[in-house]
């Protein structure tokens, strides 16, 4: 996408342009007098720590919020700030990390909500469904109109998202961690369509914390911290530790904090899972002080296969044995009572009670009682405990769990799973939505926890982690482990190989 | 952020709540509306902060305020028991029954009427947790159901008949404070020990808040889904019996509409529909805004159907400021 990226200061009108825009919350000042020029065709990606203002800054753009000083211009023209509907007539759209679709309607509906063809309160729906062809061709998605959005994978649906922004002729593309969601092999098909819209003129404005992604489709890159712009260059003018430096401030010195030990005996045996649509006799086994990854492409099994092996979704058929004796797991309280913890992809929806206290969150999973009562001084205590040894960043520990930033949410939930006594420990993309400083303060817990002897799964679509985070890697495809690498096997298109079966595997020894 | 070792919290946090229920009610319009009201009414109507008048209130005011109780704990779980009403009938009329036709003594009557409400209660949460009824569809049926087997029972006919002694429920004093309002008193704090300090309450809390993460987590839920609703359906039988001494019978035709008054009472009171929020003591204070009015406006001399508009006007008003209050809280926490 380099090429598109013509960027000579002077002689090009920028797309939209920001003018010391600053924008102040009560007690805080989220973005600070930031100027900078986005220029059609090219792709514009803003790294930062979580907090540094990135996601303030594209609203702004959006206008979903008013700066509270400074100018933004959008094709020369000042922006008023009268919300969306405005910014959609500037072409200017947003795609959220959480989608604005309706799942009940179809996909045709969802890209003309709000402008339907057709007039007098009436739809012309066969023209609706024509002109979402059209659309869907142009971002390279291949799923009929008709089909309810509810139907289609995360990755679908962002592609939607980003036609509705087609559908409204936006010039300017807004992305919030587009690929947080997103396979491997996902990202590159959205990193092709992104290539030919920008390659019509289109500016694409990228939000990421991924090092990968940033070198691989932007052009250049702004990094923010606390708010302010600490430097614009080309992609090109800067290698991975300058940015990383640049984002967090100091020297990251190893993001991927892994001692690798001798493993222990076997604690976690499972055996010949099934379920009907989602696992095909598969198995693994870990060992004390061991992390064992989990890789495949989304709906390849891995989520599913973790969550068979707490009950969440019980296996038909199979065994699991933990420390050598065997255990039945038909539902989450069997697998809590026999040792397991599982930490679940999305946090948000299922693994905390957000407008609940940090306290009874953590305390959740094994209430403190004290004569046939809760205990509420234990309670405390216990919270107080855990905040103080995974650091959990809190002011009180009576705080919402919604208030907390992704790191903290995860260790909440962390706490909650040790406190039941965890020895063999699920973790399904833990990593996701995180920043660099904390994915790297979690990957060193994560060593620390295999160290003390527990057992632990890791599950992540992003292979750097589990390559340098495991002390071993299963390939899941359609349900079956159909690989397994130790580390002085691991490469990248090995793992893709073994993920979507192009040749070259060789099945899991049994 | 603080480094989490000062003593910033100190000996004065609140222990008594897992949701910080001082900081509720503080916000709640209805508290302020209560005092406001209270004022007023004693200023313009001499009768009105008169101690027979006050306890008067209290009497009139235990029924919904006992079912009340039941109605927020559902309420919290994110369900909602539509059924009370009727439920509340049946025991009453059962209750009676067993005491005029069968001869058990009060005591056993009153528990016969609990036992009536609870069974009516636990159909409502198995057909909730174990069935998969949404809780608006188990307990409307629930509503008809209850309500056309009262009206078989007794052919729509009140039954009378029950002992003297059984009058004492509904009618008697203990000194000078009226039985009733000491069952209010009694009722509200099992209601608020339940909620804060054993596991039914808090899971309830978190069922409402997210069911998946009380799955997760290990929480058995459809045993304590069941489990508030037969509580709910328990103290609806409460209700119903006390309602039932009051007027002396058991009357078929009782508490029709009543459970909107209850549920009223609950939202004012703080409790969100969407599960995860309210407080006892909310939904008592919910209970007394309603008791008040009616009883205010009584002294007033203005009617029935303007109160009912008055009530309604509440209920907007107290969800209004209630989310009103909450979002600037919550600007102010996360700012």
């Amino acid at each position: 996408m380099g090429e598109f990226a013509q960027v000579g200061e002077s002689e090009v009108e920028p797309l939209a342009r920001l003018t010391e825009v600053s924008k102040r919350f009560p007690g805080v000042n989220a973005v600070t007098e930031v100027s900078l020029d986005i220029f059609g065709g090219e792709v514009h990606v803003f790294a930062g720590e979580n907090g540094a203002g990135k996601s303030t800054l594209m609203k702004i753009l959006a206008q979903v919020d008013r700066p509270t000083s400074g100018r933004v211009e959008v094709a020369g023209a000042p922006v008023t700030h009268r919300g969306p509907a405005e910014a959609r007539r500037l072409g200017v759209a947003m795609v959220h990390q959480e989608f604005a679709l309706a799942p009940d309607l179809t996909v045709a509906e969802n890209l003309f909500i709000g402008q339907e063809p057709g007039g007098f309160g009436w739809i012309r729906r066969g023209r609706e469904r024509a002109l979402a062809r059209e659309l869907l061709r142009r971002v390279g998605l291949g799923v009929r109109e008709t089909r309810a959005v509810r139907s289609l994978s995360t990755a679908e649906q962002q592609r939607v998202e980003i036609a509705k922004a087609l559908a409204v002729d936006a010039r300017l593309l807004i992305l919030d961690e587009p690929t947080a969601s997103l396979t491997e092999r996902e990202s590159r098909e959205l990193f092709t369509v992104l290539g030919e819209l920008t390659a019509q003129g289109m500016a694409v404005c990228y939000i990421s914390h991924r090092l990968d992604e940033i070198f691989a489709i932007g052009d250049r890159v702004t990094v923010l911290r606390d708010g302010s712009v600490v430097t614009t260059v080309p992609v090109g003018g800067m290698d991975e530790s300058a940015l990383v430096r640049s984002m967090v401030g100091r020297e990251v010195d190893d993001l991927y904090p892994r001692t690798f030990r001798e493993p222990g005996p076997v604690r976690l045996e499972a055996r010949g899972l099934e379920r009907p649509g989602a696992l095909r006799h598969a198995g693994l086994t870990v060992r004390a002080g061991e992390i064992v990854g989990l890789a495949g492409l989304v709906g390849a099994g891995r989520t599913e296969l973790a969550r068979s092996v707490f009950g969440a979704e019980p296996a038909t058929a199979g065994s699991i044995r933990l420390d050598g004796r065997p255990v039945r797991i038909r539902r989450p309280r069997d697998a809590i009572a026999a040792g397991i913890g599982y930490l679940t992809e999305s946090r948000k929806s299922d693994g905390l009670a957000l407008q609940l206290g940090v306290d009874v969150n953590i305390t959740l999973g094994r209430l403190p009682m004290r004569g046939g009562l809760i205990d509420l001084r234990g309670q405390r205590r216990v919270a107080e405990h855990y905040r103080e040894s995974l650091g959990i960043r809190v002011p009180r520990v009576d705080r919402a769990v919604s208030l907390l930033s992704g790191g903290n949410q995860q260790k909440v939930v962390l706490a909650r799973i040790l406190r039941t006594g965890a020895e063999v420990l699920l973790f399904d993309e833990p990593g996701r939505g995180m920043d660099v400083a904390a994915k790297s303060e979690m990957f060193q817990q994560l060593d620390q926890l295999a160290a003390e002897g527990r057992a632990i799964v890791l599950i992540s679509s992003y292979l750097p982690e589990l390559m340098n985070m495991c002390d071993r890697i299963l390939v899941l495809r359609a349900g079956r482990v159909v690989g397994e690498l130790e580390r002085e096997e691991y490469s990248e298109q090995r793992i893709v190989a073994l993920a979507t079966g192009a040749g070259g595997e060789h099945e899991q020894r049994d | 952020m603080s480094s989490g070792t000062e003593a910033e919290t100190g000996g004065r946090q609140r222990l008594w709540s897992p949701v910080r229920v001082s900081g509720a009610v503080s916000r709640l319009a209805a508290a302020g509306a209560l005092i406001v009201i209270f004022v007023v009414l004693s200023f313009v109507a001499p009768s009105f902060l008169t101690a027979d008048n006050l306890f008067n209130l209290g009497s009139q005011t235990s029924v919904k305020a006992v079912m009340a109780v039941g109605v927020t704990l559902v309420i919290i779980t994110g369900g909602i028991d539509l059924s009370v009403g009727s439920v509340a009938a049946l025991s009453g009329v059962v209750g009676v029954l067993l005491m005029a036709e069968h001869g058990l003594n009060p005591l056993l009557g009153v528990l016969g009427g609990l036992a009536v409400g609870a069974t009516a209660g636990l159909v409502n949460g198995l057909l909730v947790s174990r069935v998969g009824l949404p809780p608006f569809i188990a307990t409307l049926g629930m509503l008809s159901v209850a309500r056309g087997v009262v009206l078989i029972t007794t052919g729509a006919v009140a039954v009378f008949g029950a002992p003297d002694s059984f009058r004492v429920l509904g009618q008697g004093v203990l000194g000078p404070v009226p039985v009733p309002v000491l069952l209010i008193v009694f009722v509200a704090l099992a209601g608020h020990v339940i909620l804060t300090r054993t596991r039914l309450g808090r899971y309830a809390y978190v069922l409402g808040s997210n069911p998946e993460a009380a799955r997760l987590s290990g929480v058995a839920v459809s045993r304590h889904i069941t489990a508030v609703y037969v509580l709910s359906g328990m103290f609806a039988g409460l209700g119903g019996m006390i309602a039932a001494s009051r007027i002396n019978s058991g009357q078929p035709n009782f508490g029709e509409g009543l459970e909107l008054d209850v549920i009223a009472a609950v939202v004012i009171g703080g409790a969100s529909l969407f599960g995860g929020r309210g407080t006892i003591l909310g939904s008592l204070i919910g209970a007394f805004l309603v008791a008040v009015i009616r009883n205010g406006a009584v002294q007033l001399g203005i009617g029935t159907f303007y109160q009912n508009v008055l009530i309604g006007l509440i209920i907007w008003l107290a969800v209004w400021w209630d989310r009103y209050q909450r979002r600037k809280f919550n600007n102010e926490e996360t700012g």
